[in-house]
């Protein structure tokens, strides 16, 4: 359980970690918090000559609202979301989400960025960020670009983040006065992946539902976006059927790898139930 | 083989320096070259919470830190807890209520619980096992950890007042 | 009356039998001052590094040392031909086989030992063993036990193939290891054939893994001047490590010094030998320099001391009323690659055979077959005495089978069958005699405790709901203490164990056990024993266990017998002392010993109390002159104690679980425990250690597994699979007692730690399959995930909306 050799840089700015991003190319690899990176080192699963730790980097840092949108720093830590007040008034989903990952120690180390960078998954943030409508800041010596969270994650541990490229900034829209959210995520224990996780965002008009976003994690090569179950739902009332039927929707698209949390069939039985438990959830929480 | 770097910080109120390789894990670092052995490795997955340290106000697994990301950092271990020959509460705390068995495990829980009081100075039962629940104990099944916890957030409270 | 005021504050002040002081060893803890293995580190200490198998069953065609004998760091490495020389590359099991300290020619489980590497640090020992590189030719590989004994099966060891018997009569097969029975088979079978009513159930303990917090390890230092060997060790039993180590090495045992100092939780893991650490004592010979040696976590969970693995079939014979007139058990046990199963020599299923438990049944028959598979070795108890676990949960089980089949409720089935108190000391069908018990009074304590017919109300409601409640009750027996000489010994060595105290001129004591504390807090409670034995306070009695150096011989701590039988030697070797002190009383105060009576701490003249001399008084008389003609100087005394008798906890337990049948997700809503441990030393110790055993078995039940394919390969081996409850997973527990002291013991205790544990796990899957009962369901096996008892609800059609 010790890392191969390597080499270690802490810039202080965006444009060094980029220059050196550059100069090392493929043998290079980012340090964020480092609980996905360190322990897959240690097992010597990966084996990087050179780690760039961006955890030097202010600029990377901090939680701001700045005209209706919320803005993240990458390197903003678990814990920090979770303790932020801005978070907890105007975006309660990404609280709730980030008490539910790992434990407290790894909380404070892990950050969103890296949670999102990473493509794993059974990482809990892109479902988060996927429902929340999230674009994310990606900077390479070349200049920088903002791409929305859908259609971010492209497979297994793949995203459209290219090499020579880091992670700034998330931004997400300050959900609007009155939305209903819940990440429902079922684990066999503190500090564990989900077994199946379903994130959900929900606008209410009266009784009749007027936007919803589901997103499910664990539960494929990626991120999940339901968009079946969301068309289900938008624009009626939501009751015990139609939310059995937009579980049935979001099972559909479900394929998951067995593991010891459990086998193909129940982790997409999960989805559907986290899907009920989320919408349901949401929408004791909206209001309109 | 990676040069060695020469870090700085202090620990437990002192400034030390170590030279390490870029890859030396913090755990390795406080126990075999800084001889702080209170922190223990359990795991090496970062799932145990043996290895807890405060580092600049955070609770971290040292077995998952590198030591080069320790420049100019704040480092707290078990060792810093007794002042002047006084217990912390805490440790008052887990030796009254019974909160440790085979000791393995209290001074990352010590640690952790630390940091925990310093966020919420009046946890409640659930709150303490939710904020606890990065450090694993096999032996006391944690009731008397909590107890141990509540002890100590009572007294210091007192201590305020 | 002042008199009797005064004696109950001299009696506080010793804080002795039955005082909830606080512990003595928190001190270095609290402060990070613990001593565990990875702390100690000699001058010129190397690491040992070890290289492993990546497969369960494979030829080993070559092992190229070159590369990592280049890496920077790299002292040597060591294989099995480098063994050869010395000796050391077999080394003999606790199980009466032999195991490959480092894999000879052919591996037998994924992880298995196949180098060492020996280096100046643990980085470079790392990288070294990173870089050695050994050749395999894969082997198919056998996982299941059933299909061990297959004809044609594939043959394990090869090196024993010629050997028709390992230690316990003739094997039937190459992968076969033992057959061992109990009881009077044919009267079982009369009974069986003509009962009224049968049940029949196949129920698994899976293969776990104490998993304690610290994993094993050892610094082996070998003075090539003075030929002393100190093995610094994380060793439950120290001195049967230098028996073992004296035998392997040639080494006269009078030159090994075995030290096991803080141990960070044993719970039977660190009984066994380990090869690791015999390659680290076979190294520092080598190299003459401290080796050490630490085992990382995956390994931990991967090869050392798994427990259970038996695959058992329970029947019960009985009346239409429910009263068990035969017992009928057997199992097939998995031993893994090496027969390093822990267990007395005569008894290789250990205590299974108490398998009758807290119930009057007249005839029984019990029966295990070993055999050998592609997994690793080293079956231990895991925080139980030798296979106690697998026997109770077998009983507690199929009594609630039968009480379903009868449709008699959970709690009245166990009236019904209980050994009433009357009549103990109780023999059993299958040989034991059970010392004490009250098992009826027991129950019906917890049952008012916890409103039990309350319970089963609000489950009859609940059910109509279609929600799922479950109510587990166990009313189990242990048997720990082993034990006597004439039944248990391991290598020839009796079980017996020892305390050697001396009383300082000044009244303070110190005193050794063989025994070894690894967390149970044997630093007070001895001490407690001996200070109400002697009147001396506990805060002045120091106590020492582990090393060989300086304790008498004893079998250590496991399978609690720390109480039973080291608590024993402790009081015996008390009272012998206190013998002494009488005749010393009654020479300094001129009267004749029997004129004298002991009252708290002094011996005071029978109806003239204000005639008293005090234990500290008679401590420094000892060491005067003025001792009676030919007495020997000094207040010494040491005991080696052998039980005439094991002693037998026993507990009533009752646990209530919700289930989500969409999930599969139980919640323990409530846990209450009461045990009977007899005499109580220190309670806050005690409701400690019943916490973590709890603890332990609502991991075993719910989460713990070791689950591997069909060709060997571990498939959750880190701390991310293998559950270990947080606090938060964790239910909170509700503990009680009754107190019936052993007969035999010297101060009536029976030993607790374990109980909790071997009693907790079966009423935890008594409380779940109760939740199915209504439905048909008899049993299911552990763990019971949120995934398998998801799978259970969805057989019954009930796990959808």
């Amino acid at each position: 359980m010790i890392p191969r050799e390597f080499e270690y840089y802490a810039p202080k700015t965006i444009p060094d970690a980029l220059g050196l991003l550059k100069q090392f190319g493929d043998e290079a690899k980012l340090l964020a918090g480092g609980h996905s990176l360190l322990p897959m080192m240690k097992l010597r699963f990966a084996q990087p000559g050179h780690l760039i730790d961006l955890g030097r980097i202010r600029e990377l840092k901090g939680i701001r609202e700045d005209g209706g949108t919320l803005r993240i720093g990458a390197m903003t830590t678990e814990n920090e979301l979770i303790w932020s007040k801005l978070l907890q008034d105007k975006c309660p989903l990404l609280v709730e989400g980030a008490r539910l990952i790992s434990d407290p120690q790894v909380r404070y180390k892990g950050t969103i960025g890296g949670d999102i960078a990473h493509g794993d998954p059974g990482n809990d943030h892109p479902a988060l960020m996927l429902v929340l409508g999230a674009s994310f800041v990606l900077k390479a010596s070349t200049g920088e670009r903002v791409v929305p969270a859908d259609g971010f994650f492209v497979g297994s541990y793949a995203t459209l983040l290219k090499p020579g490229e880091i992670m700034t900034e998330i931004r997400i829209p300050v959900p609007a006065p009155g939305t209903g959210t819940c990440y429902a995520k079922l684990k066999r224990k503190v500090g564990d992946f989900a077994t199946a996780a379903a994130a959900v965002m929900l606008r209410m008009k009266g009784e009749t539902v007027q936007e919803v976003a589901i997103a499910l994690t664990n539960v494929g090569a990626s991120v999940l976006r339901a968009r079946a179950a969301e068309d289900s739902l938008r624009g009626k009332a939501m009751n015990d059927a139609s939310i059995a039927e937009a579980a049935r929707l979001a099972m559909s698209i479900c394929d998951p790898a067995a593991d010891q949390r459990g086998d193909a069939e129940y982790k997409t039985a999960m989805a559907g139930e986290m899907t009920q438990r989320a919408l349901r959830t949401a929408r004791s929480r909206a209001t309109h | 083989m990676a040069k060695k770097q020469a870090v700085s910080f202090k620990l437990n109120g002192r400034q030390v320096e170590v030279l390490v390789e870029p890859r030396e894990l913090l755990i390795h670092s406080l126990r075999e070259k800084l001889q702080h052995t209170g922190p223990h490795i359990g795991c090496e997955t970062s799932h145990c919470g043996a290895c807890t340290v405060d580092l600049d106000g955070m609770s971290v697994k040292s077995c998952t830190v590198l030591t080069v990301q320790c420049q100019d950092a704040e480092v707290l271990t078990i060792e810093g807890f007794e002042q002047s020959g006084e217990l912390h509460a805490l440790q008052e705390g887990f030796t009254q209520e019974h909160g440790l068995q085979c000791g393995y495990c209290t001074p990352g829980m010590i640690t952790r619980a630390f940091r925990l009081l310093k966020e919420n100075p009046s946890p409640s039962e659930e709150e303490i096992r939710y904020w606890m629940a990065g450090n694993l104990c096999r032996c006391t099944g944690y009731q008397n950890i909590v107890k141990a916890v509540q002890y100590a957030a009572k007294k210091m409270s007192s201590a305020h007042t | 009356m002042a008199g009797s005021t005064d004696t109950i504050e001299r009696e506080k002040k010793l804080q002795g039998l039955g005082s909830s002081r606080l512990r003595k060893e928190d001190a270095r803890f609290i402060r990070g001052k613990g001593s565990y293995i990875d702390d100690i580190k000699l001058p010129g200490m190397l690491f040992g590094a070890m290289v492993r198998s990546p497969y369960a069953h494979a030829r080993i065609k070559s092992i190229n040392k070159a590369k990592a004998l280049a890496v920077p760091g790299v002292v040597a490495v060591l294989v099995a031909e480098d063994l050869k020389p010395v000796k050391l590359d077999w080394m003999p099991t606790l199980g009466s086989d032999v195991q490959a300290v480092l894999a000879d020619k052919k591996v037998c489980f994924q992880m298995q030992e196949v180098a060492m590497v020996i280096a100046s640090d643990r980085y470079s020992a790392a990288d070294g063993a990173d870089m050695v590189e050994v050749d395999y030719e894969e082997l198919p590989a056998i996982v299941d036990p059933h299909k061990s004994m297959a004809p044609g099966a594939p043959v394990i060891r090869e090196d024993i193939a010629g050997k028709d018997e390992v230690g316990h009569g003739k094997r039937t097969h190459p992968n076969h290891i033992f057959t061992w029975e109990a009881g009077d088979k044919a009267a079982t079978d009369a009974v069986f054939a003509g009962a009224a009513v049968t049940v029949r159930e196949e129920i698994l303990n899976p293969r776990v893994h104490p998993c304690p917090m610290e994993t094993c390890g050892c610094v082996a230092s070998f003075d090539k001047v003075t030929g002393q060997l100190t093995v610094y060790i994380t060793s439950q039993a120290p001195h049967l490590v230098r028996t073992v180590v004296a035998m392997l090495s040639g080494i006269p045992e009078s030159k090994i010094r075995i030290i096991g100092g803080d141990i960070g939780g044993g719970f039977g893991n660190k009984v066994p030998i380990y090869p690791g650490y015999v390659v680290a004592i076979v190294a520092s010979i080598v190299t003459g320099v401290p080796i050490k040696w630490i085992e990382s976590r995956i390994d931990n969970i991967s090869t050392t001391g798994f427990a259970r693995d038996y695959h058992g079939v329970g029947e019960l014979a009985a009346d239409k009323d429910g009263r068990i007139k035969a017992l009928r058990f057997t199992a097939l046990a998995d031993h893994g690659a090496f027969n390093s199963h822990v267990s007395a020599t005569k008894l290789p299923a250990g205590l299974f055979s108490i398998c009758t438990g807290s119930y009057d049944i007249p005839k029984a028959y019990c029966r295990v077959d070993a055999v050998y598979t592609n997994k690793a070795p080293g079956g231990v108890a895991y925080r139980c005495s030798l296979r106690v676990t697998e026997a109770v949960y077998l009983i507690e089980r199929m009594i609630d089978v039968l009480a379903q089949k009868l449709s008699i409720d959970k709690a009245e089935i166990r009236r019904r069958n209980f050994v009433s108190a009357d009549k103990f000391p109780y023999n059993t069908s299958l040989g034991w005699t059970i010392d004490s018990g009250n098992y009826q009074a027991a129950l019906e304590k917890v049952l008012k405790a916890v409103d039990y017919e309350g319970l089963r109300r609000e489950q009859v409601q609940k059910r109509a709901k279609g929600e799922l409640m479950g109510i587990g009750v166990c009313t189990f027996t242990e048997i720990v203490g082993a034990g006597p000489t004439k039944v248990c010994d391991i290598l020839g060595i009796g079980l017996f164990d020892s305390c050697d105290i001396r009383v300082n001129p000044t009244g303070s004591a110190i005193a050794r056990l063989g025994t070894m504390s690894q967390g149970q807090g044997h630093a007070t409670t001895y001490a407690q024993i001996i200070a109400t034995e002697l009147g001396l306070s506990s805060d002045e009695i120091q106590i020492e266990e582990g090393d060989t150096d300086k304790a008498p011989y004893g079998a250590g701590t496991w399978g609690s017998r720390s109480t039973p039988v080291g608590g024993a030697a402790a009081a015996m070797a008390a009272r012998k002392i206190r013998a002494k002190a009488q005749k010393i009383a009654a020479h300094l105060l001129e009267v004749g010993e029997g004129d004298l009576e002991w009252e708290v701490d002094r011996f005071k003249v029978k109806g003239n109390p204000a005639q008293a001399r005090t234990m500290k008084e008679i401590a420094m008389a000892a060491h005067t002159s003025n001792l009676p003609d030919g007495m020997e100087k000094g207040l010494d005394a040491t005991e080696y104690y052998d039980p005439p008798n094991m002693t037998f906890p026993f507990g009533a337990y009752v646990c209530v679980v919700d289930i989500d049948r969409f999930t599969g997700e139980t919640k323990v809503r409530r846990f209450y425990a009461l045990d009977d441990c007899g005499t109580r030393i220190n309670p806050m110790i005690i409701e400690g250690q019943i916490h973590g055993g709890l603890t332990e078995a609502f991991a075993v039940a719910f989460g713990q597994a070791i689950p591997f394919d069909e060709n060997g390969n571990h498939l959750g081996n880190s701390l991310m699979d293998y559950f270990l409850p947080t606090a938060v997973e964790t239910p909170h527990w509700e503990t009680d007692h009754t107190v019936t002291p052993s007969p035999h013991h010297p101060i009536g205790a029976k030993g607790v730690a374990e109980s909790p544990h071997v009693g907790g796990i079966p009423c935890f899957s008594n409380a779940v399959v109760d939740a199915f009962a209504h439905l048909g369901v008899t049993h299911m096996d552990m763990p019971h995930t949120a995934f398998r008892v998801w799978q259970q609800c969805k057989a019954l059609g009930i796990s959808t909306r």
